[in-house]
C-alpha cells in the first residue's frame, strides 16, 4: 500500500479548489487526516458519549447569547438592573435571548455534572486519560464560577444576597480567606465594585481560560481516542471481529448535530414557556428576604452548611464544612491518580464513592428545597 | 420481488422528496433562529424627549459676538448673538461628518474644527468640505427666556 503514490497524504490532491489552495500552502489534508480516521466505538452505552459534546454546544450557546446581551447590558450598580429590565421589555426578543442564556447556563451545569459522573462510572478517567479528567474537573469548577459570577450581574435582591453569602463563605477559609474575600468583593462589602469585578470575571477572565482549557480537553480526547467500558474492551480484545466502530465524521457528528438541534428546540421552548424572572433591584440596606436560597447546583453545599452545628469540637462548624468540601473537590480532581488503572480493585471503591456522592448531592438538594419552603 | 423492484425504481424521486423536506425544515428553522437575533440587534428607537421647542438660554447669558451650544432633543444646537444684538440658532451638527460646530468670533462665522468647514450665520455652507447647510431654527424671546424651535415646513 505504501508503494502506491496515491495513498500517501502528500500526493493526494483534494478536489475542492479552496481546499486545494489551503493544502498547497500548509498541508491541509495532513492536518485533517486524524479527523477523517477518528472513530467512535458503538455499543449499548454509546449514548453517554453525547454528554461532553452537549456541554460544549451549550457553552457555544452561552458565548453567542452572552455576546448579544453585552450589546445592551451595563455593568454598574446604578444601571445594571435597569439595563436588564430594558433588555427584557424594550429590546425585540431581548427576553428570549436572556432567558436562553439563563436556561442554557443551568442545563450546561447539569450536563457537565452528568458528563463527569458518566466518565467516572464508565472508568473512562483512568490511565491514560488522567489529564483529560483533570482538565474536565477544572472546567466543571469554571462552569460553577460562571454561574456564581453571572448570577450577580442583573443586580437583583436574590443575587445580591447570594453573592454576600457566597463570598462570605470564601472568607472563612483559613489564612487566604480574608484577602480572597476582599479581592472578590473589591472591598469589604458587596457593592458596585463587586459587580464590576464579577462582570470582568464573567465576560473576560473565565471565558478566556475556559476556551483554552476546552481546546486542551478536546485535543486530549482527539489524541487518546474514545474510551471503551472495561468489560467491553476485554470482550473486544478476545474476539476482535465483534468490535464495532463508526466514523466520527460524518456519522457520529451527524448524530451529535441532531442532538444539538433537539437541545436548541428544548431551550427555545423552556425560554418561551418559563422566561427567566428579574426580581427586584438590589438594595444594600434592605433586609434579606425569607426563603433565600442559592442556585440549585450550590444547594447541596448550602444545605450541608446549614446542618453543621456552630461548633464541631473546638473548630467553627462553617470551617469544617468548607474544608470538607475543599478536600472532597481536591480528591475528586486527583481520582485518576488515586484509583490505579481501570482493572484495579480500588475502582470498586471509587464507584461506591461516586454512587454515594451522587446520592448525597441528590438528597441534599431535595432536602434543601423542602427546607426552604 | 415485484414490490422491491418498484421500490428501487422510485428511490431517486423519494430521496429527492426527503431531501427537500429535510433541507426545507433545516432552512426554516435556521430562519427562525436568525430572525430573533437580527431583530435583537436593531436597537429600539430612543424617545426624543426634546420636542420641537427648547429654552436655549436666558437673555443676558450671551455676550455680543459669541455663541453657545444647547441641547436640542438628543443633538446639540448652536445659538449665536451677533454684534448687532441679533440671535441666530441652527443645528450644531456639521453636515460633513457629524462633528459639533462652534462660533468663531474672529471671522464672525460658524466653524467646524474637524475639517475646517465654514458656515455663515444662516447656516449656509460657505467654505470647506460641508456639502449642505446646517438646519437653521427659529428664535423667539419670551420674558427673559430664549426659545428655539424647529422651523415648520410650509
Amino acid at each position: 500500500m505504501g508503494n502506491t503514490p496515491e495513498a500517501t497524504p502528500q500526493t493526494s490532491v483534494p478536489r475542492n479548489r479552496v481546499v486545494r489552495w489551503l493544502d498547497e500552502r500548509f498541508g491541509w489534508e495532513q492536518l485533517v487526516a486524524p479527523l477523517r480516521h477518528k472513530t467512535v466505538p458503538v455499543h449499548k452505552l454509546s449514548y453517554w458519549y453525547f454528554l461532553g459534546g452537549m456541554t460544549l454546544f451549550l457553552f457555544m450557546i452561552q458565548v453567542l447569547t452572552g455576546i448579544l446581551l453585552l450589546l445592551y447590558y451595563r455593568p454598574s450598580a446604578n444601571e445594571a438592573f435597569e439595563s436588564v429590565q430594558y433588555i427584557m421589555t424594550q429590546v425585540k426578543f431581548g427576553w428570549l435571548v436572556r432567558s436562553i442564556h439563563s436556561w442554557s447556563a443551568n442545563l450546561m451545569i447539569f450536563t457537565a455534572f452528568a458528563h463527569m459522573f458518566s466518565v467516572l462510572f464508565l472508568r473512562a478517567y483512568t490511565k491514560p486519560r488522567e489529564l483529560t479528567w483533570v482538565t474536565g474537573m477544572v472546567l466543571l469548577f469554571l462552569a460553577l464560577g460562571f454561574g456564581f459570577s453571572g448570577y450577580l450581574l442583573p443586580w437583583n435582591t436574590l443575587a445580591f444576597f447570594a453573592t454576600k453569602v457566597g463570598t462570605e463563605i470564601t472568607g472563612q477559609v483559613p489564612v487566604i480567606g480574608k484577602p480572597l474575600l476582599i479581592f472578590l468583593r473589591g472591598g469589604e462589602e458587596v457593592t458596585g465594585a463587586t459587580l464590576t469585578r464579577f462582570f470582568g470575571f464573567h465576560v473576560a477572565l473565565l471565558p478566556g481560560i475556559t476556551t483554552m482549557l476546552i481546546a486542551l480537553h478536546v485535543l486530549l480526547i482527539q489524541r487518546l481516542g474514545m474510551s471503551v467500558p472495561p468489560g467491553l474492551e476485554a470482550a473486544w480484545k478476545e474476539l476482535p471481529p465483534n468490535k464495532r466502530e463508526t466514523p466520527f465524521f460524518p456519522n457520529f457528528f451527524a448524530h451529535e448535530l441532531m442532538a444539538w438541534y433537539v437541545a436548541l428546540g428544548v431551550l427555545g421552548a423552556l425560554a418561551a414557556l418559563y422566561p427567566w424572572e428579574l426580581g427586584t433591584k438590589a438594595d444594600p440596606f434592605a433586609v434579606a428576604p425569607a426563603g433565600i436560597k442559592p442556585e440549585w447546583y450550590f444547594m447541596f453545599m448550602f444545605q450541608t452548611l446549614k446542618l453543621i452545628p456552630a461548633k464541631v469540637g473546638p473548630i467553627d462548624g462553617e470551617l469544617v464544612g468548607i474544608l470538607g468540601f475543599g478536600l472532597v473537590g481536591l480528591i475528586w480532581v486527583l481520582l485518576p491518580f488515586l484509583g490505579g488503572d481501570r482493572h484495579s480493585r480500588r475502582q470498586v471503591f471509587i464507584r461506591g464513592l461516586g454512587v454515594f456522592a451522587l446520592a448525597y448531592m441528590f438528597s441534599m438538594t431535595i432536602y434543601g428545597y423542602m427546607a426552604a419552603k | 420481488m415485484d414490490h422491491a423492484e418498484t421500490a428501487t425504481r422510485h428511490e431517486p424521486a423519494r430521496r429527492r422528496f426527503m431531501q427537500f423536506l429535510l433541507g426545507g425544515g433545516l432552512l426554516a428553522s435556521a430562519a427562525s433562529f436568525l430572525y430573533p437575533i437580527v431583530r435583537y440587534l436593531v436597537p429600539p428607537a430612543a424617545v426624543d424627549l426634546g420636542g420641537d421647542s427648547v429654552v436655549a438660554a436666558k437673555v443676558g447669558d450671551l455676550k455680543p459676538n459669541s455663541g453657545k451650544i444647547f441641547r436640542f432633543g438628543s443633538r446639540p444646537g448652536l445659538l449665536v448673538l451677533t454684534g448687532d444684538g441679533e440671535y441666530h440658532a441652527m443645528s450644531a451638527v456639521c453636515t460633513h461628518l457629524n462633528c459639533t460646530v462652534q462660533y468663531r468670533a474672529d471671522v464672525r462665522e460658524v466653524w467646524c474644527a474637524c475639517h475646517n468647514g465654514f458656515y455663515d450665520l444662516n447656516g449656509r455652507n460657505v467654505a470647506g468640505p460641508p456639502p449642505r447647510p446646517l438646519e437653521s431654527y427659529d428664535v423667539h424671546i419670551k420674558g427673559d427666556e430664549i426659545f428655539v424651535s424647529r422651523r415648520r415646513r410650509a
